[in-house]
């Protein structure tokens, strides 16, 4: 029954079942090939709930992801087009390290000027987003007009998996190593669950926040880049709407929106619940015009668990004071 | 001294001062939404040609430097002031510009509206590039055209309730039966975002194995579907094909993900708009619901109630000729 009450394990079987229901209506699905691009296809959006994971449990929220994503990307595509030798190396550091100066942005208006991140991180998506609109002139970058390394190298295989799942693993392994080791992701959870303990232990909650908004910035940079090379396309809308996704994500791995609570493995099983749900629509011919209730619901009902699993802890107490009595 | 001014202003607001007046060339403007865009350039390039052909004509190609209605009323009032005899304008606002058309007007020059409309108040007639039904006839040929012994074709679209999109793959739907062998088998939606057409088309592929091609209305889902072809590498099995620009679909025609694609030629419709203006100009057409206007080697465009006419069928892009439109628009 404890194994239960993790959300890790619940959402692993929830998985599985989902799996089981589609492979009964599109048997083709739960082939190991079609999994690995379930896998691949959700990449992005891993990396992203890491990174915003990062931010909510310090009780903040990161809106911009999508949209710093998406001006990252714009950023690394033009440059391609006018230096297409830059080796794919540059541009990933490039694209971290811009993705990095945008997330301190955001984390410095929280941190300096105490601004609620809400309202900090909803100004830098439209600001991102109209900057995308100034540097590009509202014009797409195509396909034909990226070198060919730019646009493969999250196709390469290595190990049957492509490069982006292979980054998506090493995004993930790091992050868990930096939330569990160090004492950066120590403090992070430190800050969420009572920054006005942390502040007595030492920790400065502005700070922290701005160093989790830092990560949350630098992986959105990084998914910029493969968002790019991935779909060969840039233009200003890309990604609309993605930060959503991202939150959802995070939710229904269990991290609380109140900080201070959540896991690694929450997160990445989050977006995989998510993602497989996103692959599989397309296939179990759902009529499209109920694709995206079905998709709303699912995440009511993930986040109902939620609050249901918070609160039977408690009455799991009054049950056994009864039973002492 | 008066009567002769009253009548020289009546025979002006006839449009005869134009015509008779001419030793000289007439001046034609073609006013559009910004410079510097591609394919105004290449409407541009459109309105030369007929200007050539026609021989007296003076092309005034201009238009604000951004995309505003406010510069192109100040453009249209330069014109006026010019006394050019025709303004053919692709507007910025369908209303703000109708007062200051309506002024041109009456000062009897010939306006007329072509890619983007004003209101009827304020032109004679509009030119739209083509028609819901050509557009819907097209789509499903150009998949067609490339399927002789028939196939599975799917259709991945913008949103649920993205009109135009809607209404083209109605009229593909009513002329399905024009191209037997032809089966549509679904109806997916992109919601016009990269990744979820991308994932779209991936679903389609896996749900229908022996799929032939995807057509897609909307410019960004045909590029998500070629590239998603592509990564699955079925170029060659499935031809992604339907409405998109030549400059975003370039590397898509390069690798064979897409065989042919459509959408309107703004040289034609440069060369179109000219024609008219100058055919309207000149008096020799009207415009008036159920008349037709000639438009040079283009034939005639019929106008409907709402003095409007579609040029063409929208004009297939193919690797013969993508290289001369990539760079365009």
């Amino acid at each position: 029954m404890s194994i239960l009450k993790h959300r890790e394990t619940l959402l692993v079987a929830v998985i599985a079942a989902l799996l089981a229901l589609i492979a009964s209506r599109f048997p083709g699905f739960v082939a190991p090939q079609n999994l690995v691009s379930v896998f691949t296809d959700t990449a992005p959006l891993m990396i992203l709930a890491l990174g915003q994971m990062a931010v909510i449990l310090t009780r903040c929220i990161d809106l911009s992801v999508a949209a710093n994503l998406a001006l990252t990307g714009m950023v690394v595509a033009l440059l391609n087009t006018v230096a297409p030798g830059l080796p794919v190396a540059v541009t990933i550091l490039l694209a971290i390290g811009l993705g990095a100066l945008m997330g301190a942005v955001n984390g410095l208006l929280v941190w300096k000027l105490e601004i609620p991140s809400i309202v900090v991180t909803l100004g830098t998506m439209t600001i991102f987003r109209g900057i995308i609109f100034l540097i590009s002139d509202g014009q797409w970058v195509n396909a034909h007009e990226m070198s060919a390394s730019f646009t493969g190298f999250p196709r390469l295989t290595l190990l049957g998996l492509p490069l982006l799942a292979w980054i998506a693993i090493a995004a993930i392994a790091a992050m868990a190593l930096n939330m569990s080791r160090t004492t950066l992701g120590r403090s992070i959870f430190a800050a969420g669950s009572n920054p006005h303990a942390a502040a007595y232990t030492g920790i400065d909650v502005g700070r922290t926040q701005c160093a989790a908004f830092v990560i949350s910035g630098a992986l959105a940079g990084l998914t910029g880049y493969l968002w790019i090379a991935r779909y060969a396309v840039a233009y200003v809308d890309i990604a609309g709407g993605f930060e959503l996704d991202v939150v959802a994500a995070c939710v229904i791995g269990g991290v609380s929106i109140a900080g201070g609570v959540g896991t690694v493995a929450g997160a990445v099983l989050g977006a995989l619940f998510l993602g497989v749900i996103k692959n599989a629509l397309p296939v179990v011919d759902v009529s499209p015009f109920w694709q995206l209730a079905i998709s709303g619901a699912a995440i009511l009902i993930a986040v109902a668990f939620n609050a249901r699993a918070g609160r039977a802890k408690g009455r799991v107490i009054l049950k056994s004071a009864e039973h002492a009595a | 001294m008066k009567p002769i001014a009253k009548l020289l202003a009546t025979a002006a607001a006839f449009g005869l001062l134009a015509g008779g007046a001419s030793a000289e060339d007439m001046r034609i403007a073609l006013v559009v939404k910004a410079l510097g865009i591609g394919f105004f350039e290449a409407a541009a390039k459109g309105a030369e040609e007929a200007a050539g052909e026609l021989g007296n004509v003076e092309i005034i190609y201009t238009g604000p430097t951004d995309t505003t209605a406010e510069g192109q009323i100040e453009v249209i009032n330069s014109l006026i002031a010019q006394k050019v005899d025709a303004i053919a304008v692709s507007a910025n606002d369908t209303d703000a510009l109708v007062p200051t058309l309506k002024k041109a007007m009456q000062r009897g020059i010939t306006v007329i509206s072509w890619d983007s409309g004003v209101a009827p108040e304020g032109r004679q007639m509009h030119l739209n590039p083509s028609s819901n039904p050509l557009i819907g006839n097209m789509i499903i040929k150009l998949a067609a055209d490339n399927l002789p012994e028939g196939g599975d074709v799917a259709v991945l679209s913008a949103t649920t309730t993205s009109t135009n999109q809607n209404i083209w793959i109605d009229e593909m739907k009513k002329v399905m039966p024009d191209y037997p062998g032809i089966n549509l088998v679904a109806t997916v939606y992109g919601d016009d975002l990269a990744d979820k057409s991308y994932r779209e088309a991936q679903g389609l592929m896996q749900s229908y194995p022996d799929l032939d091609a995807i057509i897609a209305p909307t410019s960004v889902g045909i590029v998500a579907a070629a590239q998603a072809v592509a990564d699955a590498g079925k170029i060659g099995q499935v031809n992604v094909t339907g409405l998109g620009l030549p400059s975003e679909m370039a590397g898509a025609i390069e690798s064979g993900a897409s065989k042919s694609f459509a959408i309107w030629n703004p040289i034609d419709l440069g060369y179109a708009a000219t024609m008219i203006a100058y055919n309207l100009a000149n008096g020799d057409d009207e415009a008036a619901p159920g008349a037709t206007i000639g438009m040079g080697r283009l034939g005639e465009v019929t106008l409907d109630d709402n003095n409007e006419g579609a040029m063409a069928d929208p004009f297939v892009y193919d690797s013969s000729n993508i290289d001369d439109f990539k760079d365009i628009f």
